[in-house]
């Protein structure tokens, strides 16, 4: 069971706040759409509107094709897991899973406590219900709690629990709000595997809200980036991180953040960095922003396309690499990170070469780079003499 | 040196270069114990006492009787009847002043507007002095001048005589009790009810469960567990405590049908001047209490804490 979902200029207000501002997006069956954002960008919000559980002002959705603007969150067909896990604390695992089935399954009498279970003529719904959540429950490997308590559960058992409720009425739609971020660092690592593990097996689309940019880069088929009520770019991950359309998502994507350089572009469309030449041409003339990545800097000696120099002002050794904070020599005095192996680190210290002023340069396709607006610049590239500029796109290296 | 400082730290222990006894603890906590011997425990010890002998206020001599107090009252019907109609109370003020105010709750934390007003509106009945106001219901329910009568009248109803027809008079007291209580308990509800997580019932509303009553039973009662068991707790024990709406309205009448426990507790004591029998009705009273919240402490312990 799986479905489309079309969200076609979603708008919302809260009172006088505009918290989205007419949202687009299509998700094909299967896919697996993260929408990720600072806190307060309106993704929650839209994930909300998606279940039904607030109405939008304006625009519309459709899954599967049909409009489901009217229908409350039960005729949606879709499901969501919360960032509380928000399981019936009162309920033992097995009745929270089994609470979506028996909402649809048993009629309002039969759902009484105390009462309901002397209903009559609901011996076999209740089997086919108990048979389903023991099913789920060995889906996600949690058949040994079923008579617990939420309480007595940990942060993952609990997240399985919540998964498990949602999958047991094989929904169409599986909606997620920042399910993995109550978990531990390292729980969160391996939930994300199961989280990917889980979709390839159901199949199902889903809808993913998160603040992550790492759940968003590894889980994703594609990553809509949210910023202020609007989507900024929806693209597959690689593609997001090596071919951003705005700043905004250049900065978000990405960690260490990307380096952004002030630059200028000569009459003749040639950029230069802090007063050198680099084999840029853009289609344009003034003040422009020029994004480096900090694993694209290496330790150079001025010949590199693009030359940055600046002064060492911090280290941080992340184990095989190594982060250096600089001081741009230009006179924006702006710092810049760069990311270098450990060998190249120590090789560096022993040469003794820390305390002077230090040059690092970058190929040129590696350069993005972003207008006054913040909108990409795509480099010219019919000029010979600027060396190879081809735009490609650079591997997408993600930080840990 | 380390073994040997090690061995004297039972004697004593040294604090900012002093040694200390570890006896002085005690001399520390001696004014709170006292205070709580001669404020709480040892007025009730005097109490059980005195139910063991025939004092009379303001008597300067009395005699130990045993137990003699105790089957006074076993065989005294006047004893059982205030009883019995204590219960008879309780039962009838507990769950519908509970039920009310958990329905208040509910449908005053659900309002856009005015939440505020029916607030301090159903909590009036609290801050107001009972004794005042049962002259008002006893204006309100008088058999012959009573609004209440002359609506019944007027509706072609027969007209009740509720502080005259024994059968009628613990029912009349319920609904003064119920009207005093169930705003109290509308405001703990309210409480309860601002706790309960709102994705739990977005977490409904998707698992399928969108009636106003599925919410109710499979989020709002569940989560409001442990405050409706401190609710009722509190309100059966205020309830068993009846006693100023009886004093002022019925004076136990009429033939007994308004005899409750704290009333007969009250005319033996202070009217008949029977110390000694006064505090064996005490020592009920105060055992029936104290199993009460026996009974509910643990319910609550096991069943309503997640």
């Amino acid at each position: 069971m799986t479905a489309t979902v079309s969200i076609s200029s979603i708008e919302k207000s809260f009172g006088a706040a505009r918290m989205l501002k007419g949202v687009s997006v299509d998700v094909a069956a299967g896919e697996f759409l993260t929408l990720v954002g600072p806190s307060g960008c309106g993704k929650s919000t839209l994930l909300r509107i998606l279940a039904g559980l607030i109405p939008q002002d304006g625009g519309s959705i459709h899954i599967d094709g049909a409009a489901v603007d009217h229908l409350p969150p039960r005729a949606r067909d879709v499901a969501m897991v919360f960032q509380s896990y928000a399981l019936y604390p009162h309920m033992s695992v097995h009745d929270n899973i089994a609470t979506p089935l028996k909402a649809r399954r048993l009629n309002s009498l039969a759902r009484l406590p105390v009462l309901g279970s002397l209903m009559p003529g609901q011996k076999t719904v209740r089997a086919g219900i108990d048979a389903a959540v023991k099913q789920v429950a060995a889906q996600v490997e949690i058949e040994a709690l079923l008579d617990r308590r939420p309480a007595q559960l940990s942060g993952g058992q609990r997240q399985r629990v919540a998964l498990a409720r949602a999958m047991v009425r094989q929904p169409r739609v599986f909606l997620m709000d920042e399910p993995l971020s109550n978990l531990d660092a390292r729980l969160r690592v391996h939930m994300r595997g199961e989280l990917s593990e889980l979709h390839r097996r159901l199949g199902a689309t889903f809808i993913y809200v998160t603040h992550d940019q790492v759940e968003a880069m590894t889980m994703s088929s594609r990553v809509a980036l949210m910023m202020d009520g609007e989507i900024v770019q929806v693209a597959p991950p690689a593609e997001i991180y090596s071919n951003p359309s705005d700043v905004r998502v250049a900065r978000f994507i990405g960690s260490p953040e990307i380096n952004l350089l002030p630059g200028r572009a000569d009459p003749r469309g040639y950029v230069t960095l802090a007063g050198r030449a680099t084999p840029l041409r853009v289609g344009m003339t003034g003040g422009l922003t020029i994004g480096l990545r900090p694993e694209t800097l290496a330790i150079g000696d001025g010949s590199s396309d693009i030359v940055v120099d600046g002064r060492l002002q911090r280290i941080e050794r992340l184990g095989h690499d190594v982060l250096l904070h600089m001081r741009h020599a230009g006179d924006d005095q702006r710092s810049f990170t760069a990311r270098v192996s450990a060998m190249d680190f120590d090789a560096l210290r022993m040469a003794g070469r820390l305390e002077a002023s230090l040059m690092f340069g970058a190929r040129a396709t590696a350069a993005l780079m972003f207008g006054a607006d913040g909108k990409r610049l795509m480099p010219l590239r019919d000029e010979p003499s600027a060396g190879n500029v081809t735009y490609t796109s650079s591997r997408a290296l993600m930080g840990a | 040196m380390a073994l040997s400082s090690a061995a004297r730290v039972p004697a004593g222990r040294r604090r900012l270069g002093a040694t200390i006894s570890p006896a002085v603890a005690y001399w520390f906590a001696v004014p709170s114990v006292i205070l709580l011997l001669g404020t709480l425990l040892l007025p009730i010890m005097v109490m059980i006492a005195m139910s063991f002998t025939d004092y009379e206020l303001g008597a300067l001599e009395f005699s130990f009787l045993g137990l003699d107090n105790y089957t006074t009252l076993w065989r005294d019907a006047g004893f059982w009847r205030a009883l019995l109609n204590t219960l008879y109370y309780v039962a009838l003020v507990v769950p519908a002043s509970v039920v009310i105010g958990l329905a208040l709750a509910v449908m005053v934390n659900g309002l856009r507007h005015g939440r505020g007003f029916y607030q301090v509106a159903f909590f009036l009945p609290v801050t107001s002095t009972l004794i005042a106001m049962a002259t008002v219901w006893k204006y309100l329910l008088h058999g012959t001048i009573g609004p209440v009568n002359h609506l019944l009248t007027t509706l072609g109803l027969p007209a009740l005589e509720f502080f005259g027809e024994p059968s009628l008079v613990m029912p009349a007291l319920a609904i003064i009790g119920v009207w005093s209580l169930a705003g109290f308990n509308m405001v703990l509800f309210s409480a309860g009810l601002t706790a309960i997580p709102q994705e739990l019932y977005e977490a409904a509303a998707v698992d399928g469960i969108d009636t106003p009553i599925g919410r109710f039973f499979t989020v709002t009662l569940p989560m409001l567990g442990p405050t409706t068991m401190f609710v009722i707790i509190t309100t059966s024990i205020t309830a068993f405590k009846v006693f100023d709406t009886v004093a002022v309205l019925t004076r136990g009448g009429p033939q007994g049908a308004s005899d409750v426990l704290l009333y007969v507790n009250y005319l033996e004591g202070f009217q008949y001047m029977r110390i000694g029998l006064a505090s064996a009705i005490t020592v009920v009273f105060l055992g029936i209490i104290l199993l009460l919240s026996l009974i509910q402490a643990k319910v609550l312990e096991r069943k309503v804490h997640y």
